[in-house]
């Protein structure tokens, strides 16, 4: 049994409503999760049944409407709007499906992003980007534009944006969805190398079922609620199977 | 993340030039048209100016120095003998017809300067000197008007500037040339002669009463408007300070002719229809940007270095743009520096247009602030 302080993430009874009245739609039902320190969860299910809202919520960019998350043991609910603006910065890093990017800027200027809002000086912050960049492989491309690199080459942009400043939680949205198988293996390799260890946390959104290797264990969501956690890829094709 | 926010803006470089460019056009719109209005308020009251009288002196029913309701010389006198003015000289004003070689006639205004002193006369010459109208028969005429209005046309239509030592009739008077001056351009445009007061009037078809002005100067450490009440109160007549002068004259022009009014609209229009532009191009460069604000609010940019970046590319959107546009518009002063055209650009439209650019630049910045701060980061997450 894990303790409180060797779970990266502690989500109790999270619930989230948009609209009200007749047009009230229920993302989350009361969802409970945990994810310990040191393991890549995936949160899997079909479209709409609110990966995406709930790792939003844990991230500290969407606000519950009931329920709790606690990342390292701090609740965001608790905070106020700058605290949680800047746990966000210091503590978690991204990986957005649509790699956002900034177009105007080199891809060393992109990666240095998270040290510069947490106050490194530019002139510090340009060669731990350069490191970043060269730990997924692209070393050589810094002073690039994103729009010369290939997709696949964006998403690891991007993950050396996640990386750089040490996060101790990663929250990924399709991070394969734009990439080959290949490519698309690579990128989670990396993330869990970076995401693995004490005090570390890596949860993955994802459709790609070629990349569920690579979880410890996976959530099966349907219908705003978590339906099944299976300890392994093949455990769920088993329980998939004992279903059929 | 100061950097940042440069890099971001400059980074795109089509982007930023478009943006440049509209806030470039929107500096240059309203520079231009305020210039030009400033233009023609200075060449309605220009005639004062140039004259450098502290007092002007004229008769009451006159509202501007393009009206003209000569007195009798007999006022001169009257007016020397009030108690603080330095001395008084008799200007005339009038227009007549200058006969061209060619045998076309081009209306002119003439003016006749005092005999001795030549007060009132042109501030500076181009050509020869101001006292060479003691020289018999001699006009000056303006450098402008010699290479346009008043210029000899060849057979071939190509202009002869009228030059030093060159005739011209006037008003059936044969005159020379003997020096061309710079003069402030008056509203109605017309090619400017002066010559001496006596000469003008033999020149001038003949009236009863002749004398248009008397400039006067209120003795040292006394206030010419002091001076000038004075004058009204005991010769009857009107007579100004040449602010006050400035001002009758304006006025006149603004509640009597609709040329004021109708150019003061269309400058407000052209101001308008600047700061929109200025103002709605940054906004949509924000907008276009909403994503990338989404995206550094996610990764822990607060809302106050959003705003600090989004003001400080409003700022170098605002002076890049509004320097090119004053450049633009100095350029386009210069170019009609010697033409019809009037362009006049005093500090205070400079003033004015950055304030009114910058300004909208910062606003439109705010505005799209609002957007950014109620923008939820949660946004980089939908598809």
């Amino acid at each position: 049994m894990n303790t409180a302080e060797e779970l990266a993430v502690e989500c109790r009874g999270v619930t989230k409503s948009f609209g009200s009245g007749n047009s009230e739609v229920h993302a989350l039902r009361g969802v409970d999760l945990t994810v310990r320190e040191g393991e890549v969860m995936m949160l899997v299910g079909p479209s709409g049944c609110g990966k995406t809202t709930l790792i939003s919520i844990i991230a500290g960019v969407l606000n519950a409407t009931a329920g709790e998350c606690m990342v390292f043991g701090e609740s965001m609910q608790q905070m106020t709007g700058a605290e949680c603006t800047r746990y966000r910065g210091s503590n978690i890093g991204f990986v957005f499906q649509q790699f956002n990017l900034i177009p105007s800027l080199t891809l060393q200027e992109n990666v240095a992003i998270p040290l510069l809002i947490n106050g490194m000086r530019y002139n510090d912050a340009i060669p731990r980007a350069d490191k970043a960049l060269e730990q997924v492989g692209l070393a050589g491309r810094t002073g690039d534009l994103p729009a010369q690199l290939s997709g696949g080459q964006q998403q690891r942009v991007a993950i050396a944006r996640a990386i750089v400043h040490s996060p101790r939680l990663i929250v990924c949205d399709e991070p394969t969805s734009a990439l080959d198988h290949v490519t698309g293996q690579r990128v989670v390799e990396l993330l869990r190398e970076v995401a693995a260890g004490s005090g570390r946390g890596l949860i993955v959104v994802t459709h790609d079922s070629r990349i569920f290797q690579y979880a410890d264990r996976i959530a099966r969501m349907d219908d705003g609620v978590i339906q099944d956690v299976y300890g392994s890829y093949q455990e769920m094709v088993e329980a998939e199977r004992v279903i059929q | 993340m100061r950097r940042i926010a440069l890099h971001m803006l400059i980074g795109d470089t089509g982007k930023y030039l478009g943006i440049v460019a509209g806030v470039m056009f929107a500096s240059l719109l309203i520079i231009q048209q305020m210039a030009m209005y400033a233009g023609i308020l200075t060449q309605i009251y220009s005639g004062i100016t140039a004259a450098h009288a502290d007092i002007w002196v004229m008769d009451p029913k006159v509202k501007s120095i393009d009206d003209s309701k000569p007195m009798t010389d007999g006022e001169l006198g009257r007016v020397r003998s009030v108690e603080g003015v330095a001395w008084a000289m008799p200007l005339y004003k009038g227009s007549t017809s200058a006969r061209l070689e060619n045998g076309d006639t081009q209306g002119i205004s003439l003016y006749g300067l005092d005999d001795t002193t030549f007060i009132g006369g042109p501030a500076q010459m181009v050509e020869g000197k101001l006292s060479d109208l003691r020289i018999n028969d001699s006009v000056i005429v303006d450098a402008t008007s010699a290479t346009d209005k008043l210029a000899h046309v060849a057979h071939d239509g190509t202009r002869i500037p009228l030059k030093v030592g060159d005739t011209l009739e006037l008003n059936d008077h044969r005159v020379k040339v003997v020096g061309l001056c710079t003069v402030s351009r008056g509203f109605q445009s017309q090619a400017v002669v002066y010559t001496t007061y006596n000469r003008a009037l033999s020149i001038a078809p003949t009236q009863r009463k002749n004398l248009s002005f008397i400039l006067a100067a209120a003795q040292p450490g006394k206030d010419p408007a002091e001076i000038a009440a004075k004058i009204s109160r005991v010769t009857g007549l009107g007579a100004y300070s040449s602010q006050q002068f400035v001002d009758r004259t304006l006025n006149y022009f603004i509640k009597e002719t609709s040329v004021v009014i109708n150019f003061g609209l269309s400058v407000v229009v052209a101001f308008l229809i600047g700061t929109l532009i200025a103002g709605q191009t940054f906004y949509n460069f924000t907008m276009d940007n909403l994503r990338h604000w989404g995206a550094l609010k996610a990764m822990g940019a607060g809302d106050r270095t959003i705003l600090s970046m989004i003001l400080l590319q409003a700022a170098l959107v605002g002076f890049v743009g509004y320097g090119v546009g004053t450049g633009l518009a100095c350029l386009m002063g210069l170019a009609m520096q010697d033409s019809m055209m009037t362009f006049t650009l005093p500090w205070y439209v400079l003033l004015i247009a950055g304030i009114a650019v910058v300004g909208i630049s910062g606003i439109s910045a705010l505005f799209s602030l609002r957007k950014v701060v109620k923008l939820e980061p949660g946004i980089v997450f939908r598809g």
